[in-house]
């Protein structure tokens, strides 16, 4: 087991190096660099010697590889360097970001697992009923709906029929537990019902599937309690498909929630995103992204490493 | 049972029934077996013939400002209301629906289809190809779909033609990774290795001789693409990176005056949102319905 995750973490540095080169690229890309954003927005005029000495501080003079390299060898040492734009660690940029986001995703996971397993589970019992029917049109109006439409209409309900407006400062929760959830429960909740859409759809394929096992009908011809069968037979085997969309989704929350941010106003980590892509702030994004690339592969090994936990018949070597 | 129902019934052969009757009777198939999906399958034709009709349908020109009557809430005049600028919102929504579809239609297709390429030449060239290729499409599945179109956008820029590349380029591996698990079973068949010891082309295998065999998977991607285009669009319109004012679009008249006077015409906030759910969710239940017909193992691909 130690020599798979071994594995699987040195498996994971070549694709993080791809994303690296990838997004390293793609930012260079970009029409003007950030000293001419920058110095561009300041409406003076500008001398050609004060935008070189500019370009020299931030190290955009050097060749394009050797940017690249002394970057990658900061990674390397766990120092993602500074942001080009406010001059602060991004590690610190990040960090007072992360909680928010961190916290979002994990309480739309919640709602998503609270929501999904009970009716997907129903539905898969009830198999081509109303009951069926009545949650697979939630589940796909679920991934239909945006989710920043659905939290404009969150807020709008609460300033028509209750005139109130969740607080716009973000505290954590351990400061103040009543202002952090009024803040956070409703994108959570926008967020989470796509995503109990995507998992509620998952068990319901998953156990139908299981149902059909041999094993069931073993267990249904020695007169077991149907409940019994249900819980201890099997859903435990229809929860592996699950958990991994469950931990896709999670990671993809962290950074991806960019448009349910704007919605409700908050500085999480997709905002820092678009503003960074906006003032072509190379290192935050090269940073930022690699993050988010990280957190996407890591859970997946987890989630792997959770499979062989779970099912005692997978067995990595 | 259903062994000996095949036996008893063969599929009718290709000579006997002629093309056109065997493909009415799948339609009548599909529709009586899956009326959820039909009813998607209806709802996307309406828009369809809306988007098409929409110089007909529409009852005011979707650009024109009338300060007169900003704000006007639905009446008999305006079925829907005026947005911030005055302008009818349901020609917004009929014509906007024009940029829905275009961009639904064409980054499901390019998407789908380079996908569809991909991931059978790398099934079929197998080995470092394979692993190269698999190597570079983990990367690019390793960003959320919004980073990567919002990357995309940030070098080429905003309009239709650079949204419906932004949204192409994340759908590709996703594409790709499913097709190629279905090729690899196909390039395991004889027939193949078959077709190369006739002298044939790796290209003309692929294209000829493996592609019909994963068009299953390439269909259901397809659709179930085209509503995930229709949101990633929505949203990178309504976050200013997408469709431009004054072109109508759904994610775009959410964005700005609807978002600031909410409170006091909330129809400018609900209409758009309607019209976006509504079709990504019509096209969802008729992909739904098309994987369970073509291919059931493919249940929680898409």
């Amino acid at each position: 087991m130690h020599r798979y995750i071994i594995r699987r973490l040195l498996l994971m540095i070549p694709t993080l190096l791809g994303v690296a080169i990838l997004i390293f690229v793609l930012m260079r890309l970009l029409p003007g660099d950030i000293v001419e954003i920058r110095l561009a927005s300041e409406g003076a005029y500008v001398s050609q010697e004060t935008i070189n000495k500019e370009r020299a501080r931030l190290g955009l003079d050097k060749p394009l590889w050797r940017q690249f390299l002394d970057w990658l060898w900061g990674v390397a040492r766990f120092d993602l360097g500074q942001s080009m734009w406010t001059g602060r660690a991004i590690t610190y940029e990040i960090g007072i970001r992360f909680q928010l986001s961190l916290q979002i995703a994990i309480m739309a996971t919640l709602v998503a697992v609270i929501l999904a397993i009970p009716l997907g589970t129903l539905a898969a019992l009830k198999q081509d009923t109303w009951v069926d029917y009545a949650v697979r049109v939630f589940s796909i109006a679920g991934l239909a709906t945006p989710s920043f439409w659905l939290g404009i209409l969150i807020l709008l309900t609460f300033l028509i029929f209750f005139r109130w407006a969740p607080p716009m400062v973000y505290t954590p929760i351990w400061v103040d537990p009543v202002a952090n959830l009024s803040q956070l429960t409703w994108p959570a909740l926008a967020t989470g019902y796509r995503y109990s859409a995507v998992v509620m759809r998952m068990t319901r394929s998953s156990v139908l599937e299981v149902l059909r096992e041999d094993y069931i009908r073993t267990a249904r011809a020695k007169g077991l309690w149907e409940r019994l069968i249900l819980v201890r037979h099997a859903l435990k085997n229809a929860m592996l498909p699950v958990l991994t969309v469950t931990g896709l989704e999670f990671a993809f929350l962290i950074g991806g929630l960019v448009v349910t941010e704007q919605v409700f106003n908050l500085n999480g980590l997709g905002k820092l995103f678009v503003d960074a892509v906006g003032h072509h702030d190379y290192t935050l994004v090269q940073g930022l992204v690699l993050l988010v690339a990280f957190v996407f592969a890591f859970t997946n090994l987890v989630v792997d490493v959770l499979y062989a936990w779970l099912d005692p018949r997978i067995r990595y070597q | 049972m259903a062994t000996r129902e095949t036996v008893v019934a063969p599929p009718p052969s290709p000579l006997e029934v002629p093309p056109r009757a065997r493909w009415w009777r799948a339609v009548g198939r599909f529709v009586r077996q899956k009326p959820l999906g039909t009813g998607g399958a209806a709802i996307v034709l309406f828009m369809i013939l809306v988007a098409v009709f929409a110089d007909v349908l529409a009852p005011y020109d979707p650009l024109d400002t009338d300060y007169l009557n900003m704000f006007s809430p639905p009446s008999y005049h305006h079925w829907l209301g005026t947005d911030d600028f005055g302008r009818d919102i349901l020609s917004r929504l009929i014509y906007g629906s024009r940029t829905a579809l275009l961009v639904g239609f064409v980054s499901a297709f390019l998407g789908a289809t380079l996908g569809l390429i991909i991931g059978v030449a790398s099934a079929y060239f197998g080995g470092t190809t394979d692993l190269l290729v698999q190597r570079v499409l983990d990367v690019f599945l390793s960003f959320p779909l919004i980073i990567l179109a919002l990357a995309v956008v940030a070098v080429f820029g905003t309009g239709v033609g650079n949204v419906i590349l932004a949204i192409t380029i994340p759908l590709i591996p996703r594409c790709a990774r499913v097709v190629r698990s279905s090729a690899l079973a196909i390039r395991a068949i004889p027939y193949v290795d078959a077709a190369r010891a006739c002298g044939f082309s790796h290209w003309r295998i692929i294209l000829r001789h493996m592609l019909p065999n994963v068009v299953a998977p390439y269909l259901i991607m397809l659709t179930a693409f085209q509503g995930q285009a229709i949101l990633l669009e929505a949203s990178l319109s309504f976050l200013g990176l997408g469709v431009q004012e004054p072109v109508p679009a759904w994610g775009l008249m959410l964005r700005g005056g609807a978002e600031q006077y909410a409170e006091s015409a909330p129809w400018m906030a609900i209409f758009p949102g309607l019209a976006i759910s509504l079709a990504v969710f019509a096209f969802n239940i008729f992909g739904d319905a098309l994987r369970d017909v073509l291919d059931p193992r493919l249940r929680g691909t898409t």
